[in-house]
């Protein structure tokens, strides 16, 4: 095993087991149950969107793009929307956990498919019209699903706002094992696949030399990413730039294009950081959900920072 | 041996080949010439399988190009696009190794090891090896990415203007390789645009006009001052060196 995923893993161990301990109280049982909960919903959905970060930039052959700056998570949360609207709110609540998550995960990762794969078949080369593109497709979703909202009733439209905003310490305790199974599946699919995305990296034509099937790779990542980015959807809501923190931390520490490495990191990454953030939000400084205003307000200042250094690819 | 048979191509509305037939044979350097927009790259596209075939039938080694199984083909062909741009950012050493992956993989073996060791040397590269691309000139990337495709040790090699950055010392060493490489029961198609390479070099010409074959046959049969004149559209004197045609077409 490499040094640096070691020494990752040694950190979110020691600030899993901080979190879980530090001061802990005399109803040690019911804390550490309901602490493990939580610490357990960060993990899944640090690694998901750290995961499907490094995948989606491979797919896209750029370093600046996030599955949610190119409209996934918008169109989960529209997908949501559509649910609540077309079943009302007692229908919503009456769908089993378990296969409303696997239905929405399935119709994602069709859509995700469908569109995002017409689109990088073809434009890939061209990052500008790739940004455009999934920044009016993100528009599109959120005004739909802000449409959709307007005209149900307000009952409903209570469900579906709680949905659509980011927040790392309400994780739904009935989804997590559904969510964390099917993320623990998108990750270790993409953990075997990681040479092959080593050679789909190289870009079309040098993989297809090499006797890459480029289309049917392509298609297989985009549906890992809608996976994982419904998983992580679900789990705390759309967060934009959270992945962005992540693959530019994992690059820049790997300093290799190996998978076999870049996807272990940004997993790890991606759990200590939120494990870490929390840990300082809640006990240190004694504040409840600022963890997702402040790694959005980091990380689009990181976005902003690769913007100007143009390092679009 | 590579068979072309009747295959055209067209984008959008444009045509761009028409009615290719042709064969291409092993222990032998095949080089594409013609004008610009001939249909050159299209056709080692197309045999390199980089673009779906339209219409017509390519086979390599008795292997159709459309229904043969990407992982097989790599195994039988290997071909170098004309940009030459790795998507990730990788060392001089990286790159190379990639051209073992469909042997191996991603499991290298020592034997892989080995063959990468082999191209780098034979490229001049070993003291590169572990530069990035991007810490390199335009023609050790490219000589780069010829080691790759030589590590990746197939019996037909498609290179797109592998001449275009090199300077005249690494350009006359890759043709002369190229011309050692076919000895051992490999054949090589090139697309050049520098015709002498062609004159000093290859067994076999096909000269590329309008998407159709205007001629082909060996360097002396081809490279005259009749047909180098129509394809060209300009005059041409044509001499000879040491028993090969010397074309004057700068004069």
């Amino acid at each position: 095993m490499d040094r640096r995923v070691a020494a990752l893993a040694l950190v979110l161990l020691a600030a899993s087991a901080a979190y879980l301990l530090w001061g802990i109280g005399g109803n040690w049982r019911f804390v550490l149950g309901l602490r493990a909960g939580k610490l357990a919903g960060m993990l899944v959905v640090g690694a998901s969107i750290g995961v499907a970060t490094i995948l989606f930039q491979t797919v896209s052959q750029n370093r600046i793009l996030t599955p949610a700056i190119m409209g996934f998570d918008a169109l989960y949360v529209l997908l949501q929307t559509a649910l609540v609207a077309a079943l009302g709110v007692t229908g919503f609540a009456m769908l089993p956990v378990g296969t409303k998550f696997a239905a929405e995960v399935a119709v994602m990762a069709l859509a995700a498919m469908a569109l995002f794969g017409l689109l990088l078949g073809r434009g890939a080369q061209d990052v500008a019209r790739m940004i455009l593109t999934g920044v009016i497709l993100g528009i599109l979703f959120r005004s739909l699903a802000g449409f959709l909202a307007r005209v149900m009733d307000p009952n409903a439209f209570a469900i579906v706002q709680a949905e659509s905003f980011a927040s790392f310490s309400r994780i739904d305790g009935a989804l997590l094992p559904w969510a964390a199974g099917a993320a623990a599946l998108a990750v270790l699919a993409a953990f075997r696949l990681s040479s092959r995305l080593d050679v789909m990296a190289l870009g079309r034509p040098v993989a297809v030399s090499l006797g890459l099937r480029y289309e049917a790779m392509t298609f297989a990542t985009l549906a890992l990413v809608a996976v994982l980015v419904s998983v992580s959807t679900a789990l705390v809501g759309p967060v934009t730039f959270f992945g962005l923190i992540v693959s530019g931390l994992a690059h820049s520490l790997i300093a290799s294009a190996r998978h076999a490495l870049l996807l272990p990191a940004a997993a790890l990454i991606g759990g200590a950081i939120l494990v870490i953030g929390q840990l300082v939000f809640e006990r240190v400084l004694g504040l409840q959900s600022a963890l997702s205003v402040v790694v959005e307000f980091v990380g689009g200042l990181f976005f902003l920072w690769l913007l100007l250094k143009g390092r679009i690819r | 041996m590579i068979r072309i048979d009747n295959v055209s191509h067209r984008i959008g509305t444009a045509p761009i080949l028409q009615g290719i037939d042709l064969t291409l044979l092993p222990n032998s350097v095949t080089a594409l010439i013609g004008p610009n927009g001939a249909g050159k790259s299209t056709l080692l596209n197309l045999i390199g399988r980089l673009i779906p075939l339209q219409e017509g039938r390519i086979s390599v080694d008795g292997h159709d190009v459309t229904t043969t199984p990407s992982r097989q083909l790599a195994k039988v062909m290997a071909i170098l696009g004309q940009t030459h741009h790795a998507g990730s950012r990788l060392r001089v050493r990286e790159l190379v190794a990639f051209g073992r992956w469909p042997h191996h993989l991603g499991r290298p073996r020592p034997e892989d090891q080995a063959a990468v060791e082999a191209a780098l040397v034979q490229f001049d590269l070993a003291g590169l090896a572990e530069r990035f691309l991007d810490e390199v000139s335009g023609g050790q990337r490219q000589r780069a990415f010829l080691a790759m495709c030589i590590a990746q040790d197939t019996d037909w090699l498609l290179l797109d203007e592998p001449l275009n950055n090199l300077d005249m010392a690494h350009a006359r060493a890759l043709m002369a390789r190229l011309h050692g490489l076919r000895s051992a029961g490999r054949g090589i198609v090139v697309v050049v645009h520098e015709v002498n390479y062609a004159a000093a070099w290859a067994d076999h010409v096909v000269a590329l006009k309008g998407g159709r074959v205007v001629a082909e046959g060996t360097p002396h049969q081809v490279l005259t001052p009749e047909v180098l004149g129509q394809l060209y559209d300009m005059e041409i004197r044509v001499t000879e060196l040491d028993g090969r045609p010397l074309i004057l077409h700068h004069v």
